[in-house]
């Protein structure tokens, strides 16, 4: 569907309220919906409001959240937030997943803003992770801390973004094998996307988690995040690695025969020619994917990591504030639908700026507008 | 432009290379893994299936007892990833198409509630879900207290209690078979008409004659006697799903219903059609058409998210062989057979849908 070129004009928003108000009982069937509706929203709404903000104890211990039995205890996770959001890691040294944290966001936020989107950016992604990865464990320079103590916000964030990046260029390379003409590449690419789609995210942790440990050689130990980080890599890759064939199959055939026709070799026809045209139709459908994954990963609660959702859990299994898990979880579910509800928007906010039909956007040399784009 | 046969010799030396690189790589692992079972004194192989499980599953609903041996546990298991995964696909769907069609509705309020709903429920991680649902189960009352929201449906820390409807055999066939007739494509013309109202007659019939029998659940002691028992993990994990994936459903019939055209609306009304024959003849049937794959999709995702209820203790299949594997050692067969049963499911209905396509791409169709 097509929309005009023109701007369409928006009526004042006094019109629009009165608008939609004549709307909600044009007629009797109509304004008995409305009214359910509306019914149906304060029973659900005002014992949450009430639970959630008049009746709450936001300050004191247990005991005096005992006591105000009909609201909700936020001095339960105010007391359990370093636990919640950054797990068993040492007190004394809790700036580092802090800036951990701040330099995973960073990177994530500088992603969004597409003029970022050169060459340079893959290795400020290198250098990012590799910064977090080393303010997280330490090194030279810093405390060790062994990835065991490792929980909550970082560890989520990393393992999204860590699992994305890693999973990206293994995807790319299983959709080319995928599209080859030669049939053994073919063959393993689509077994190794088939096989991993098809089964639960779980049964691919659990395989890394179980058989992994077993195929290594004798002596070798290998960190549990890491395994985990590996399995989501790997579940990522199969997910981004359709995308990325779809995003291939809309480059038309002789945009790849031109540039074979002009004597570049295959390698630098994907790299130069094709990729960066099927990535960018496809960028949309990568934002969604990424939302995915972000509440995918805790799943890792499963192979008994400390991701944030698994420190929230354990925070309300406390024998000291048994019986407050739906504070923890609430607080929980805030985070994830902040992240996930902004980054959805983000996604929508994408698509109309790279054009409304991106397959035609996408293909335009830069600067040129598309016929349909609204102009902003 | 035709390789020259350099290139080909090029090609065909390169692909035999990766493809023993590939198979180097999975001896490696497989001879890694073989060393490191014989010095946990396990060898590979299926033979373990038949010794007994010796660990009890709470929740089967076939006969099951810690004697027998593990491929009954996994059958166990593998029923109950399948009552979880039918019951679920059914209540997702009529959810589904609730909040799909709410989202489209021409009421403002409605669409509002619809919408905050989905919204929510699609950006919240269905573990947390699962794990808020389990908890709260967890804390209902005991059945002396149990709530009652409907009348005799019971809701307790013992999951919930509903009532069971017995039906003989006969009212099921003869429902089944009017269904079925009812179903059954077009162009039987007057005589499938008045097969559906005999079958329709006949049915109601049966029921007048030989009345279902109701089996109310009632308090007995410290639980419920009769009716149908969901455990709350069931109840729990069913609730989760359903709502998951009921949102996800709701998307995609409000997808499939604005993917319809608006000129074909617009011609069914110019041609004299009344609204409910416009939805019901031009707009239904191809939304529908779109909609058919992604529904798929979701019913697989559903049963493949089925597994998280290993995070609260259902025994599903997942949570049989996690269990199985850690009690003999024997990980790798039980992974193995995890994979197997997923990756039948998505390759039966990836060969349903490539059946669905071929027949509705028919020209004329």
């Amino acid at each position: 569907m097509w929309p005009a070129t023109g701007e369409v004009r928006r009526p004042a928003p006094a019109a629009r309220v009165r608008a939609l108000l004549a709307r909600s009982v044009a007629t009797p069937i109509n304004a008995l919906l409305t009214l359910g509706a509306a019914a149906l929203a304060a029973v659900v709404l005002l014992p949450l409001a009430r639970w959630a903000l008049l009746d709450a104890t936001w300050h004191g211990s247990a005991a005096e959240c005992r006591e105000a039995v009909s609201g909700a205890c936020w001095a339960f996770v105010a007391h359990k937030l370093p636990f919640i959001l950054f797990g068993l890691y040492p007190p004394t040294e809790r700036w580092r997943p802090v800036l951990a944290t701040a330099l995973l966001l960073a990177l994530i936020v500088a992603t969004a803003v597409p003029r970022s989107w050169r060459p340079s950016l893959l290795l400020a992604w290198a250098a990012g992770l590799a910064a977090a990865l080393w303010v997280m464990r330490g090194g030279p320079g810093l405390v060790r801390v062994p990835t065991r103590l490792w929980g909550g916000l970082p560890v989520t964030l990393m393992l999204t973004a860590l699992g994305l990046a890693a999973g990206f260029p293994l995807g790319v390379i299983l959709a080319l094998g995928r599209r080859s003409r030669r049939a053994i590449p073919r063959f393993l690419a689509t077994t190794v996307v088939e096989v991993v789609r098809g089964v639960p995210l779980i049964a691919v942790l659990y395989v890394a988690a179980l058989v992994v440990p077993l195929a290594m050689p004798r002596g070798i130990e290998v960190d549990k995040l890491m395994l985990a980080l590996a399995g989501v890599a790997l579940f990522a890759s199969a997910y981004l690695a359709e995308a990325v064939r779809a995003g291939l199959q809309m480059v038309p055939r002789g945009q790849r025969e031109a540039a074979l026709a002009l004597g570049l070799q295959w390698w630098q026809a994907m790299r130069l020619v094709v990729l960066p045209q099927a990535l960018r139709v496809v960028i949309p459908s990568f934002v969604s994917i990424a939302v995915g994954f972000f509440q995918d990963t805790s799943l890792v609660v499963i192979v008994g990591l400390f991701d944030l959702l698994n420190t929230a859990r354990l925070a309300a299994q406390d024998p000291l504030w048994l019986g407050f898990h739906n504070e923890a979880y609430a607080f929980t579910a805030v985070i994830y639908f902040a992240g996930s509800a902004a980054v959805s928007r983000y996604g929508l906010w994408l698509e109309r700026h790279l054009g409304y039909n991106p397959r035609v956007r996408a293909l335009l040399p830069p600067g040129v507008r598309a016929p349909a784009e609204r102009p902003r | 432009m035709r390789p020259g046969v350099g290139q080909q010799l090029r090609s065909v030396v390169l692909q035999g290379f990766g493809l023993g690189v590939a198979a180097a790589a999975l001896w490696w692992l497989a001879r890694n893994t073989s060393a490191s079972l014989a010095e946990r004194g396990v060898t590979l192989g299926f033979d373990f299936l038949r010794q007994p499980a010796g660990f009890d599953i709470g929740d089967a609903a076939v006969r099951y007892a810690p004697e027998d041996s593990f491929a009954r546990a996994i059958l166990v298991g593998l029923v109950n990833t399948a009552r979880v995964s039918v019951l679920g696909w059914i209540l997702a769907t009529a959810l589904g198409f609730a909040l799909g069609l709410m989202r489209l509705s021409d009421n403002p309020a409605l669409r509002g509630v619809a919408r905050a709903c989905v919204e929510l429920l699609r950006n919240t991680p269905l573990l947390l879900l699962l794990l808020f649902l389990a908890a709260t189960v967890h804390a209902l009352p005991s059945p002396r207290n149990a709530l009652e929201p409907v009348p005799g449906i019971f809701v307790s820390d013992r999951g919930l209690v509903l009532p069971r409807v017995s039906l003989a055999a006969v009212h099921v066939c003869l429902g089944a078979a009017a269904l079925a007739a009812f179903l059954a494509r077009r162009r039987a013309g007057r005589w499938r008409w008045a097969l559906v109202g005999g079958l329709a007659l006949a049915f109601t019939l049966s029921l007048v004659v030989a009345p279902p029998r109701w089996d109310r659940p009632r308090l007995e002691g410290f639980n419920f006697a009769g009716g149908l028992t969901l455990s709350p993990e069931l109840a729990a994990l069913l609730a989760a799903l359903v709502l998951h994936h009921g949102a996800h459903i709701a998307e995609v019939v409000r997808g499939a219903v604005l993917a319809v055209p608006r000129g074909q609306r617009d011609a069914a009304h110019a041609l004299g059609l009344s609204r409910t024959q416009v939805m019901r003849f031009v707009v239904v049937p191809q939304a529908l058409r779109a909609m058919v794959p992604l529904l798929a999709t979701s019913y697989v995702s559903l049963t493949k998210n089925s597994s998280l209820a290993v995070a609260i203790g259902f025994p599903d299949v997942v949570s049989v062989l996690n269990t199985t594997a850690n009690q003999t050692g024997h990980a790798v067969e039980a992974m193995l057979l995890m994979i197997g049963v997923y990756l039948a499911l998505s390759l039966a209905v990836a060969v349903a849908l490539n059946a669905y396509n071929a027949r509705v791409l028919k020209p004329g169709w």
